[in-house]
C-alpha cells in the first residue's frame, strides 16, 4: 500500500514528460488539464498519506518507502527512498496543495501564450522536483530536488526568453543558487566524512551521539570539541545552501529580479517551491543544528536582520511584484528566525500559512497586471475596488494575513515566532522581528491603498478594458482566501484557549513545548504585534491615502534615506563592481590569455606541425615510377642486411641513403 | 651435373638483370618484362634449391610463381593499356599522375 505513494513524485514527472514531449499534439486544452491533473492527483495522494500517518499511533508516524539502492559503492551507499514524517507530509500537502491552486490559476492568465505547453511542462517538472526535495530520505536525494527546483526556476523565470529582461533575471537566478548549493554540496560532503551515511535517520542517530558518546564514532575527531566544530561547520555550509535558495543575506538579490517571469510562477516559487526548501531543509536537519549553539545563533540572526533589511527596501518599491518579493525574503527572514529560535516547528507554521497568502497575493496581483495590460507600476493604479470586486477582497484578505491581523492566519504563526524568538534568542532579535512586523503591515497596506482604494490613475486606454479576471483564477483565489483566512486556526495557542494542534502535530521539530515565559509576558508580546500591525496599518492609511501629499513630502525631507532605499541600498551595484565585473575580466583573461594562447596554441600548434611533416614527406611522391621501384629494392637490400645481420654491410647502407637524401633535397630546392 | 652454385648464381644475375632494367628503362612494357626476368631469376633459386635438397616443397613453389607472374602480367599488361587510353604514352617519364 505504502509504495503507492511513488505516484506523488511520478505525477508531476509524467506530466512534464507527456507535456514536454507531445504537448503540440495534445493541444492547448488538454496539456492545460494534464498539467492541473497531475498536480492534483499528487495531492489526493498527498492527504492519502496524511490519513495513513494519522491512523498510526503518536511516535511511529514514519513511512519509509524505499524504491532502489541509488549508488553504492564502497561504503558510500544512498538510496532512492522516500521518508514520509509529520514533517514531510506537511511540506507535500503544501507543495501540491498551493501547486495545484496555481496551476489551475496559470490556465487562465496563460491563455493564448506561445508557450502555453512549455509552460507546464516546466511547471510539472518544477513540483515534481519540489516534491522529490520534500521526501527524500537522504541528503543526496535531497540534492537532487534542489537542484531540480534550481533548474526550473531558471527556465521559467527566462520563460519569456524573446525579451531582454527574463533570461537575464534567470542567469541571476540560477548562478546565485550555485554559490549556495555549492555549500550545501560542501556540507553534505563533510557530514558523509564523519559520519559515514547521508540518509537522515542514522545521520540523526550518529550526531546525536556524536558529542557524548565515549568512544569517539569516526575518523574526524578525538575530542568533543572538535566534534562540535565539525558539526558547527556542517550546519552552517549547509545553512549556506538554505541562504541561496531561501534569499537571505547575502544571497538574497535574484529574488526580486525573478519577477521578470510570469506571475504564477512568482507564486509558485515564492509560496509552494524552491524559497521554501531552504526552510524545510534547515528543519529537517534540525538534530544537528540543535547540537550547535553557534549555528543556532547564526540562523536566527540571519533571519532576523534579513526580514527587517527586506522590509525596509518593500516600503518604497513602485512595482507591485517587486513589493511582494521583497516581502518574501522578509517573511523568510521570519521563519529562520524561528528555526535559529529551536522552533522549526513554528517556522513550519509560518511557512505554511505564509504560503497561503503570499501565493494569494501574488496571484491577485496577477490579477490585477492581467486586467491592467501588464502594468506593474502601482503609481498608474487605483481604485480597482469597484472594478474588479473578486480581486480586491481577496488582496484584502491577504493583506491583513500578511500583516499580522487577528485571527486570520499571518498573526498566529508570526507570533509564535516573535514569542519564541522572545524566549530562546533574546529580545534584540525579537525588537527586529517586531519593527519587521509594523513595516509588513505599512508596505502591504500602502500596496493596498495605492493599488485598491482611492482615485483611479489609470491611463485612459489602460481603462477602457479593465476586468475582472475569469472563473479559472478567481476561484484559486477565494480558495486561498479562505485558506488565508482560517489557515492559522491549526495552531491557536494555548494562551488563547486553543490547543496548537500544528505544534502538536510537528513536536519533535520543536513544536508544542513548555514555554519559560510568564502568561503575562505572553500578553504582553502578543499585544506589541498586534499594535504593530496596527501602526503600521495606519501610517500607511495617513501616507497613500488621506493626504495624498504627505508620502512625496516625507520622501523629500528624509533626502538621501529615501534614495537609499529605492536604489535597495545598492547592493547589486555593489555586487556588480566586487565581484561580476572583476570576476568577468577573470574570465576574459582566462579566455583571451590562457585559452586562447596557451590551450588553442597547443592544439593548433600539433595539428601544424603534422601538417607540414605531411607536406614533407609528400615531396617524396614524385610521380616518377623509378623513383618508386628504387625504393621498393633499396628497402628490400636493407631488410635483408638487417635479417643477415651484416654490420659492416649496414653502415654501408646507411652512408649511401644520406647522399641519396641530400642529393633528393638538392634537386627539390634546385628544381622543384 | 652441374653444381647447384652454378645455377643460384644465374638466378642472381637474372634477378640483377631484371632490377637493373626495371629501374633504368623508361618503356613500361620494357619494365613490364623486366619484373618478369626478376621473376624468372627467383623461379630459377627456387628450383636449384629444391634439387640440392631433393624436397618437392620449392617445386611447387616454382609452380605458384609461375600462375601468379601469369596473372600479374595479365593484370599488368592491362594497367598500361588503360593507362595508354588517357595518357598516349608509354614512357614511364611522361607517366606522373600520382605526384603530389
Amino acid at each position: 500500500m505504502d509504495s503507492f505513494f511513488i505516484l506523488i513524485p511520478l505525477l508531476p514527472l509524467a506530466g512534464f514528460l507527456l507535456n514536454g514531449l507531445a504537448g503540440r499534439r495534445l493541444g492547448v486544452r488538454l496539456a492545460g488539464v494534464l498539467g492541473c491533473a497531475t498536480v492534483g492527483g499528487s495531492f489526493v495522494f498527498s492527504f492519502l498519506a496524511l490519513l495513513r500517518l494519522l491512523g498510526l499511533s503518536e511516535g511511529e508516524r514514519v513511512l519509509a518507502v524505499p524504491v532502489y539502492t541509488w549508488i553504492a559503492s564502497g561504503d558510500f551507499s544512498a538510496s532512492f527512498g522516500l521518508l514520509i514524517d509529520q514533517l514531510s507530509v506537511t511540506m507535500m500537502l503544501v507543495v501540491s496543495g498551493v501547486g495545484f491552486l496555481i496551476h489551475v490559476y496559470s490556465v487562465g492568465y496563460m491563455h493564448g501564450d506561445p508557450g502555453y505547453t512549455r509552460y507546464f511542462a516546466y511547471l510539472n517538472l518544477f513540483t515534481f522536483a519540489m516534491l522529490v526535495l520534500v521526501m527524500a530520505d537522504n541528503l543526496l536525494l535531497m540534492f537532487v530536488g534542489w537542484e531540480g527546483v534550481g533548474l526550473c526556476s531558471y527556465l521559467l523565470i527566462g520563460f519569456w526568453y524573446k525579451e531582454d529582461e527574463p533570461p537575464r533575471a534567470g542567469m541571476k537566478a540560477f548562478i546565485v543558487n550555485r554559490i549556495g548549493d555549492f555549500g550545501f554540496a560542501l556540507g553534505m560532503f563533510l557530514l558523509f566524512t564523519a559520519f559515514g551515511t547521508v540518509a537522515f535517520e542514522p545521520l540523526r542517530e550518529r550526531v546525536l551521539h556524536a558529542l557524548h558518546a565515549e568512544a569517539p564514532q569516526l575518523l574526524l575527531w578525538s575530542t568533543p570539541y572538535c566534534a562540535y566544530t565539525v558539526l558547527t561547520a556542517a550546519a552552517l555550509l549547509l545553512f549556506v545552501g538554505a541562504v541561496g535558495k531561501s534569499a537571505q543575506i547575502p544571497l538574497y538579490v535574484w529574488l526580486p529580479d525573478a519577477m521578470a517571469g510570469p506571475t504564477p510562477v512568482s507564486a509558485l516559487i515564492h509560496a509552494a517551491t524552491m524559497v521554501t526548501a531552504g526552510v524545510y531543509m534547515v528543519s529537517r536537519m534540525g538534530f544537528l543544528y540543535e547540537e550547535s549553539p553557534c549555528a543556532m545563533g547564526v540562523v536566527a540572526s540571519v533571519g532576523a536582520v534579513t526580514a527587517l533589511f527586506a522590509a525596509t527596501m518593500a516600503l518604497v518599491q513602485e512595482d507591485i511584484k517587486k513589493v511582494l518579493a521583497y516581502s518574501t525574503i522578509s517573511q523568510l527572514g521570519y521563519m529562520f528566525l524561528a528555526c535559529g529560535a529551536g522552533a522549526f516547528a513554528v517556522g513550519i507554521f509560518h511557512l505554511v500559512t505564509h504560503a497561503f497568502f503570499k501565493a494569494l497575493l501574488f496571484l491577485a496581483a496577477g490579477s490585477v497586471i492581467h486586467a491592467m495590460s501588464g502594468e506593474q507600476n502601482i503609481f498608474k493604479m487605483g481604485g480597482l475596488r469597484s472594478r474588479m470586486p473578486a480581486t480586491h477582497w481577496t488582496f484584502l484578505a491577504g493583506a491583513l494575513a500578511i500583516a499580522g491581523v487577528p485571527p486570520l492566519a499571518g498573526f498566529f504563526s508570526k507570533d509564535g515566532i516573535l514569542a519564541r524568538a522572545y524566549e530562546q534568542s533574546g529580545a534584540a532579535l525579537w525588537l527586529l522581528g517586531a519593527v519587521t512586523a509594523a513595516m509588513t503591515a505599512f508596505y502591504m497596506f500602502r500596496l493596498y491603498f495605492l493599488v485598491f482604494a482611492g482615485e483611479s490613475r489609470v491611463e485612459s486606454e489602460k481603462a477602457a478594458h479593465l476586468h475582472e479576471s475569469p472563473w479559472v483564477m478567481t476561484v484559486p483565489l477565494m480558495i486561498l482566501a479562505a485558506l488565508s483566512v482560517v489557515g492559522g486556526w491549526m495552531g491557536i495557542p494555548h494562551l488563547l484557549g486553543g490547543h496548537d494542534r500544528f505544534g502538536e502535530w510537528l513536536h519533535e521539530w520543536g513544536g508544542a513545548h513548555e514555554t519559560l515565559l510568564s502568561h503575562g509576558t505572553e500578553w504582553v508580546l502578543m499585544a506589541v504585534s498586534v499594535a504593530a500591525a496596527a501602526i503600521g496599518i495606519f501610517i500607511a492609511w495617513r501616507l497613500a491615502l488621506a493626504s495624498p501629499g504627505a508620502a512625496a513630502r516625507l520622501a523629500e525631507g528624509s533626502g538621501p534615506v529615501y534614495r537609499v532605499l529605492f536604489h535597495k541600498y545598492y547592493i547589486d551595484e555593489i555586487y556588480d563592481a566586487a565581484v561580476v565585473r572583476p570576476f568577468v575580466r577573470l574570465s576574459e583573461k582566462c579566455w583571451k590569455g590562457v585559452d586562447e594562447f596557451f590551450v588553442d596554441g597547443t592544439l593548433v600548434g600539433t595539428g601544424t606541425v603534422a601538417e607540414w611533416l605531411g607536406y614533407a614527406l609528400a615531396l617524396l611522391q614524385t610521380g616518377a615510377v623509378r623513383h618508386y621501384l628504387l625504393g621498393i629494392f633499396l628497402g628490400a637490400l636493407f631488410l635483408m642486411t638487417m635479417l643477415t645481420g651484416v654490420g659492416p654491410v649496414f653502415d654501408w647502407y646507411v652512408q649511401g641513403a644520406q647522399i641519396l637524401f641530400t642529393r633528393a633535397l638538392g634537386t627539390i630546392s634546385g628544381g622543384g | 651435373m652441374i653444381a647447384t652454385k652454378f645455377y643460384i648464381l644465374l638466378g642472381a644475375m637474372l634477378f640483377a638483370i631484371g632490377a637493373a632494367g626495371a629501374m633504368v628503362r623508361k618503356n613500361v612494357l620494357v619494365i613490364l618484362m623486366c619484373i618478369e626476368i626478376m621473376l624468372n631469376g627467383v623461379t630459377l633459386t627456387l628450383l636449384a634449391y629444391a634439387v640440392e635438397n631433393e624436397s618437392a616443397v620449392g617445386q611447387i613453389a616454382a609452380f605458384f610463381v609461375m600462375a601468379v607472374a601469369a596473372a600479374e602480367a595479365a593484370v599488368g599488361l592491362a594497367i598500361i593499356v588503360a593507362i595508354f587510353r588517357t595518357a598516349h604514352a608509354t614512357s614511364v617519364d611522361e607517366i606522373h599522375l600520382l605526384k603530389w
